[in-house]
């Protein structure tokens, strides 16, 4: 039984794979509020299909990139249901998510919302696969006329002129990529791709 | 008392990733991962690295507190995290990681405010609080006068500070005289070679401040006093006699601190004062207090430095507390607050 969720755009989304096939999901937009959907979209997910956490065997998560305070919530909730429940934990790049909603007949791009007038982004081939990224840059730097998904493509149109869907990754997906071994998870570990903001401290001001 | 439930405290509203565990008002294990060291380039704390570093550090700390403790994370009763007041997003790692364990383990969540927290963990050190006290908390973040009843329901502010935190007059003093961050262990190391030699302001001591500021806090005036002292030294081309400086800088702060304290005491008719938040831990507080509070027969409970600063332990200990007193948990769906008020003990 495998659990899976991703928090690395505004969406918050969750679902429950037995194997064969995902048994319940739940997502729900949120954005700033994803400290607070998570636990009980969990909670949710675990009841509609009648599953305690104990019958849990293996947990995946988005690992972004995506911005840092919501992102950072799901990678703690992995590790922690992980080391409770003595679980293995796998982590997906969440512009991977998106692009595997994807049904596209030529090459396209994933891009989401990195704040700051920038998006993250990937390209993928026609079979979702891949090809390069994910990176952050203004969306004039990456502007295409290919198809792009992902809720980057709705807020910048004069760079991505040719939007698709999904907007939001979905867990469904996630999981779906995990049970089927169409990639080689990642570790459990965020994407920031960018390094926290910080100035050294300055000599003293003067104050006479 | 080494009865009811197994508690495991979580505390990352600052850079300290606390956990402990506590069982009734026995502490039984009390671990901290700190990412002060990647902040003293920085000459304070920068929230984003706090926040990867709790990320980080929340799982060993975790398992390092259950080691040290000898039991198992399965045996955890009952989960209790720091809510609020603190920096937002390293507050939402540990909330994030509380709510985790809560679920995971089937068992109930209490969301705390951090600075009950500081009051309740004395019980760890001196048993069950009285009826009624005055804690004085201050360290980085935080410089206040309060009066507790039940820590479990909440406080009533008395005072505070109007500009900078008692703990943040150490940082930038020991910044000018060239010491180390966090500057309060080295400015109490250096003092205790110096002397009080220097007559620096006491903030909001005047008679006309009394009168509207009786318990409140002011130490920008001092600091800057500080430093245009320092800076008429350089200029004349003396040298800086820093151990006396900060032995002047500490005993004003100190002066102001316990003079405000005892008098918030007398004022409430209360003989209890609890000193809590990492300032507690300098020497000069500790014996300032417990000499003009015993002229007034107030007894002083300062926990041991390792509670005093911000930890896991003193969240498990209101969190054991709340149990004790049978207060209802929280929801799975708590925000973290930055802003938490004093008068929200449980959200
Ligand atoms: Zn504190």
């Amino acid at each position: 039984m495998l659990l899976a969720f991703d928090t690395a755009t505004p969406a918050v989304t969750v679902a429950l794979h037995d194997g064969t096939a995902v048994v319940a999901e739940s997502t729900m937009v949120g954005a700033m509020r994803h400290g607070e959907l998570l636990a009980p979209g969990i909670e949710q997910v675990l009841a509609d299909a009648g599953v305690t956490p104990r019958d849990l065997t293996r947990i995946a998560v988005g690992v972004g990139p995506g911005p840092f305070t919501g992102l950072r919530v799901g990678v703690m909730t992995a590790r922690i249901m992980g080391a409770v429940l003595a679980i293995p934990v796998v982590g997906v790049c969440t512009l991977d998510v998106v692009a595997a909603a994807v049904m596209s007949e030529e090459p396209f791009l994933v891009a989401t919302d990195a704040r700051r007038k920038e998006v993250y982004w990937a390209t993928y081939d026609r079979e979702s696969r891949r090809t390069d990224g994910p990176h952050v840059a203004k969306p004039d730097m990456v502007a295409t006329r290919c198809p792009v998904a992902g809720r980057g493509a709705s807020l910048y149109p004069e760079a991505f002129p040719h939007a698709i869907d999904p907007e939001h990754p979905d867990a469904a997906h996630l999981a779906r990529l995990v049970v089927g071994a169409e990639l080689s998870p990642l570790s459990p570990e965020p994407l920031y791709l960018r390094r926290p903001d910080a100035v050294e401290a300055s000599a003293r001001k003067r104050v006479l | 008392m080494t009865d009811g439930p197994l508690v495991l405290g979580i505390e990352t509203s600052c850079d300290e990733t606390g956990v402990g565990l506590v069982r009734g008002q026995v502490l039984l294990a009390d671990a901290v991962a700190s990412s002060v060291d990647e902040h003293a380039r920085f000459g304070g704390v920068v929230p984003e690295v706090a926040s990867r570093a709790h990320l980080e550090a929340m799982v060993p700390t975790i398992e390092r507190a259950c080691r040290g403790a000898g039991v198992a994370l399965t045996d955890v009763d009952v989960v209790a995290v720091t809510a609020g007041p603190g920096l937002a997003g390293a507050l939402l790692v540990g909330v994030a990681a509380a709510k985790a364990l809560a679920l995971a383990l089937d068992k109930p969540l209490y969301g705390v405010n951090h600075l009950s927290a500081h009051v309740a963990v004395d019980q760890l050190e001196h048993g069950l609080l009285p009826q009624r006290c005055v804690a004085m908390l201050v360290s980085g973040g935080h410089s206040s006068l309060l009066l507790v009843d039940d820590v479990t329901i909440g406080v009533e502010p008395l005072g505070a500070t109007l500009d900078d935190a008692a703990g943040e007059a150490f940082d930038k003093v020991a910044r000018l005289l060239g010491l180390p961050f966090p500057g309060g262990p080295y400015i109490d190391r250096r003092s205790s070679e110096g002397h009080v030699t220097i007559d620096f302001p006491r903030g909001l001591t005047s008679s006309k401040d009394i009168a509207r500021h009786r318990f409140d806090f002011s130490f920008s005036g001092l600091k800057t006093a500080v430093a245009r002292w320092v800076e008429a030294r350089e200029l004349s081309g003396q040298p800086v006699p820093v151990a006396d400086v900060a032995a002047s800088f500490q005993e004003a702060v100190c002066d102001v601190l316990t003079r405000k304290a005892v008098d918030a005491c007398t004022a409430n008719g209360v003989d209890h004062l609890v000193i809590g938040g990492g300032v507690a831990a300098n020497s000069r507080l500790r014996s300032l207090a417990e000499e003009r509070a015993g002229r007034h027969g107030i007894a002083v409970r300062v926990p041991r430095p390792a509670l005093c600063t911000d930890n896991g332990a003193m969240v498990a200990a209101l969190g054991a507390e709340v149990v004790r007193r049978g207060r209802e948990p929280s929801g799975l769906d708590i925000p973290a607050d930055s802003s938490l008020p004093l008068t929200s003990v449980i959200i």
